[in-house]
């Protein structure tokens, strides 16, 4: 599913990187807050769904090949953590949705959860 | 690639902001020698588990790394106050961590498993009061 598209489901901003939206297709997701079982458990999931607004979640992302993170619950990090992303090529998205909504939302429309 | 790379940081303890950094350029430096994706996606998780550790519970520490050939050696060292149970630290859900650290999504104690879990050996030599060190090795 392109970029572009998962952030019409969500009713999402694109926050930075959105020149890459519609070129970057995305096979499977996950959601988490806690960035330990991100690292632990993600294997090939290009997207990240997450309350936490923190660097370290583009840095974990970066280190995970995730190419793009979703904040739910309309949070939206600082300047400095939109730039970081934005230096590695990272698509950050905000969403109204809360995360089990934005993860149902996502799964109903056919973006699966992967290995 | 004909002898070894060596390369040293320092993991700043009280800038959570900055803490990954040498572990991204790590990644970097092994993309651009041209490692295997698995073995590079190894070492990036590995080490970026070891810098948190150092931030979270050592106020920083050294990290040194040496890529040869036919492996990548991660060495994170510490002056902290020390595991007092290696075994239990090693146990998927220990950890000392604060509240404060569980709101910023560590802390759950899967640190060390982690680092193990992507290393192919993992040392880990610690003294109360002293500090620790932890010796990671990748192989291709």
């Amino acid at each position: 599913m392109k970029v572009s598209e998962i952030a019409e489901v969500l009713n999402a901003q694109i926050l930075c990187s959105a020149d890459r939206a519609e070129a970057t297709d995305i096979k499977s997701a996950c959601g988490s807050d806690m960035m330990s079982d991100v690292l632990a458990y993600v294997k090939d999931q290009g997207l990240l769904l997450t309350g936490l607004v923190n660097p370290q979640v583009v840095r974990t992302a970066e280190m995970m090949d995730i190419v793009c993170v979703a904040f739910v619950r309309g949070k939206r990090p600082d300047r400095g953590v939109v730039d970081l992303a934005a230096s590695k090529g990272i698509i950050l998205m905000s969403t109204p949705e809360r995360l089990y909504t934005a993860c149902g939302k996502l799964y109903k429309a056919g973006l699966g959860a992967g290995s | 690639m004909g002898e070894s790379i060596k390369l040293f940081y320092n993991v700043d303890g009280h800038d959570f902001v900055s803490c990954g950094q040498a572990s991204e350029d790590v990644k970097r430096t092994l993309k651009n020698i041209g490692f295997p994706p698995e073995v590079i996606r190894r070492v990036a998780i590995a080490m970026y588990e070891g810098e948190v550790n150092m931030v979270i519970h050592a106020a920083g520490g050294v990290a040194e790394v040496e890529i040869t050939e036919d492996a990548v050696r991660v060495a994170l060292k510490d002056s902290g106050k020390g595991i007092a149970d290696i075994e239990q630290a090693m146990a998927e859900g220990f950890s000392t961590a604060g509240e404060d650290i569980r709101e910023l999504g560590f802390g759950a104690g899967m640190g060390l498993p982690n680092m193990k879990k992507y290393s192919d050996e993992m040392k880990i030599e610690s003294t109360v009061g002293v500090g620790t060190n932890v010796y990671l090795t990748f192989y291709i």
